[in-house]
């Protein structure tokens, strides 16, 4: 009995180890992504599913730092939304449907991030909303059209976590405010969705040659 | 025994503690982020609210202050310096923070040589 202490303690560690998320549950294959490992990422403005119109153009607002601090370069996005829409594409559907030989020649990057929202901004219940973000993304290979990469970003807020909820809907009488704090908290939401999404040890990006972490980082490898 | 299995306990409990912490060492930023992406953020989300004059005095200011403090300007922050400049009409400092964007980030120049072109070439036939 006492012989089997250090034995029981030893599982306990193991089963902590595992909850705390640091074992894989399945590997992530990062063979294409390896092999095709890009520098420089070019973040297509969102497709949207939401009712939120603004939704693609908040999330581009989020990208770039998570992109970056993982290692890439990252073109512009707003330098590159203004390009497109003076080049006379005025949605993201549009901008969506340009080839990869094209945004190869115009910008010369290695991968291009798609992402289509699912879901954004607050869903009413009947004492309560919470606060969605959520959205796929898909890093693609210019040159040979392969997926390298797929996320997904997520983050909700109840209204209790935010200090809205009853008492705060009713100091929120005017209907511009509630307007405003609910697309501050979505693209508040977002920072948090895309920098999990992209930190992810498990499924997120790999580290990109700008990172310190470049030739240490052994997944894929 | 007790005095054995209490000591067990602590290691089990620092070892846990550390494993849920987190497995991956802190890192740090690369770059200084400041105003950047709030501008981008307010731009669609609040336009209006800031005119490219003012996007343009605060984004010039905050790079001032990240080189100041010996950081390093995030990838598209030059570039969008460049823009505003460009809305602005101001096109011969436009042209020069696009080239800083691509003397930082060798990555951007097919697509910094395609503005350059075309801000030299509306420049030859100002009609202003």
């Amino acid at each position: 009995m006492i012989q089997n202490k250090p034995v029981l303690f030893t599982v306990i560690v193991f089963l902590m180890w595992g909850l705390s998320g640091c074992v894989p549950p399945q590997p992530y294959d990062y063979s294409n992504y390896r092999n095709h490992m890009p520098r420089s990422l070019f973040v297509m403005p969102p497709t949207n599913d939401s009712v939120e119109v603004d939704a693609p153009y908040i999330y581009l607002s989020t990208i770039t730092r998570p992109l970056a601090e993982a290692g890439y370069y990252v073109f512009p996005v707003a330098v590159i939304e203004n390009f497109m829409k003076e080049n006379g594409l005025q949605t993201p559907n549009e901008m969506n449907a340009v080839p990869l030989e094209k945004i190869s020649k115009i910008t010369g990057a290695d991968a291009v991030l798609y992402i289509h929202i699912e879901d954004w901004g607050q869903k009413y219940a009947v004492f309560d909303s919470t606060t969605v973000v959520q959205a796929r993304a898909k890093m693609v290979d210019v040159k040979t059209g392969m997926t390298l990469w797929e996320g997904t970003a997520h983050a909700a807020e109840g209204s209790g976590d935010g200090g809205g909820g009853l008492v705060g809907m009713a100091v929120a009488a005017v209907v511009e405010q509630i307007l405003d704090s609910v697309t501050d908290r979505a693209h508040k939401l977002s920072g948090a969705a895309n920098k999990n999404m992209v930190v992810n040890r498990t499924n997120g990006l790999l580290l990109g040659p700008y990172s310190p972490g470049y030739e240490t980082d052994v997944r894929g490898r | 025994m007790t005095k054995k299995i209490s000591q067990v306990s602590i290691v089990t409990a620092v070892i846990s503690l550390l494993l849920i912490s987190g497995c991956a060492p802190k890192n740090h930023s690369i770059y200084r982020w400041g105003v950047y992406e709030q501008l981008i953020y307010e731009m669609y989300a609040e336009p209006g609210k800031a005119n490219p004059d003012t996007q343009l005095a605060i984004l010039s200011a905050d790079v001032e202050r990240t080189l100041a403090e010996g950081k390093r300007v995030p990838p598209g922050v030059h570039a969008h310096l460049g823009y505003l400049y460009y809305l602005q009409g101001n096109k011969a400092v436009a042209i020069n923070e696009f080239s800083t964007e691509q003397a930082l980030f060798p990555e951007s120049t097919i697509f910094i040589d395609r503005i350059l072109k075309r801000l030299q070439g509306s420049n030859n036939n100002d009609s202003k």
